[in-house]
């Protein structure tokens, strides 16, 4: 089970119930849209508390074509990476010792709490 | 190097949607709330034409005080990974060789 966008839009929804629904998808989408654009464009993302996203480079090397065994070169490039915030990561860990017959990702949509609404 | 904040995202909402400020800024940080939950609870996030964060349990590992150089085992814990999808991979590959050339 996981969580996606939807998910994510109808949730926000109900705490947000004085806004459309159409207003909280746009809004969902915008952020996502705007987060990709960020480091789609070579900059960085840092949001206290959840993490930040930055650009690793990767150095050019020489690879194989795992089929034909032939060299390729392939050249220097950027890949998006995760750091989590710290206080995700001591929540994310305290799920483990919450829940500890549970494997890693196992956790069920269904048991998610509803967060109260904002004021 | 221009780094994406809360505030710039809040920005970006009150400008792209008909909400006020507040509006803009609760639903910011619902965004980041509703994720870190279902992550806390062990679900993984799926955010299409982004990517994927999933969860990994880490045994416990030797590991070193860099400091002292003194062995302290690193604990076993449960962390999130990130997988970028296909497409933003893409964009962000798109913009480095555009930037090398």
């Amino acid at each position: 089970m996981a969580v996606n966008k939807s998910d994510l839009i109808e949730r926000i929804y109900e705490r947000q119930p004085h806004l459309t629904p159409k207003d909280v998808e746009v809004a969902v989408k915008t952020i996502v849209d705007g987060m990709a654009e960020a480091l789609a464009s070579g900059g960085r993302i840092e949001i206290r508390g959840f993490g930040s996203f930055v650009l690793n480079y990767r150095a050019p090397r020489t690879g194989r074509n795992p089929r034909t065994g032939e060299a390729v070169e392939l050249s220097g490039r950027y890949v998006p990476h995760f750091k989590p915030g710290k206080q995700l990561r001591e929540d994310v860990d305290r799920s483990r010792t919450n829940n500890p017959d549970e494997a890693a990702g196992e956790g069920r949509n269904a048991n998610l709490p509803s967060l109260p609404p904002v004021e | 190097m221009t780094t994406l904040t809360k505030a710039a995202l809040v920005e970006q909402l009150y400008e792209t949607l008909g909400v006020n400020k507040r509006e803009a800024k609760e639903l910011v940080e619902m965004f980041f709330e509703e994720m870190s939950s279902a992550l806390s609870h062990n679900v993984p996030v799926k955010l299409s034409g982004f990517g994927n964060f999933e969860l990994r349990d880490k045994a416990e590992r030797p590991g070193r005080n860099p400091k002292t150089g003194e062995e302290v085992p690193v604990s076993a814990r449960r962390v999130v990974t990130f997988r970028p999808g296909q497409k933003l991979r893409q964009r962000v590959d798109n913009y480095a060789g555009a930037q090398s050339n």
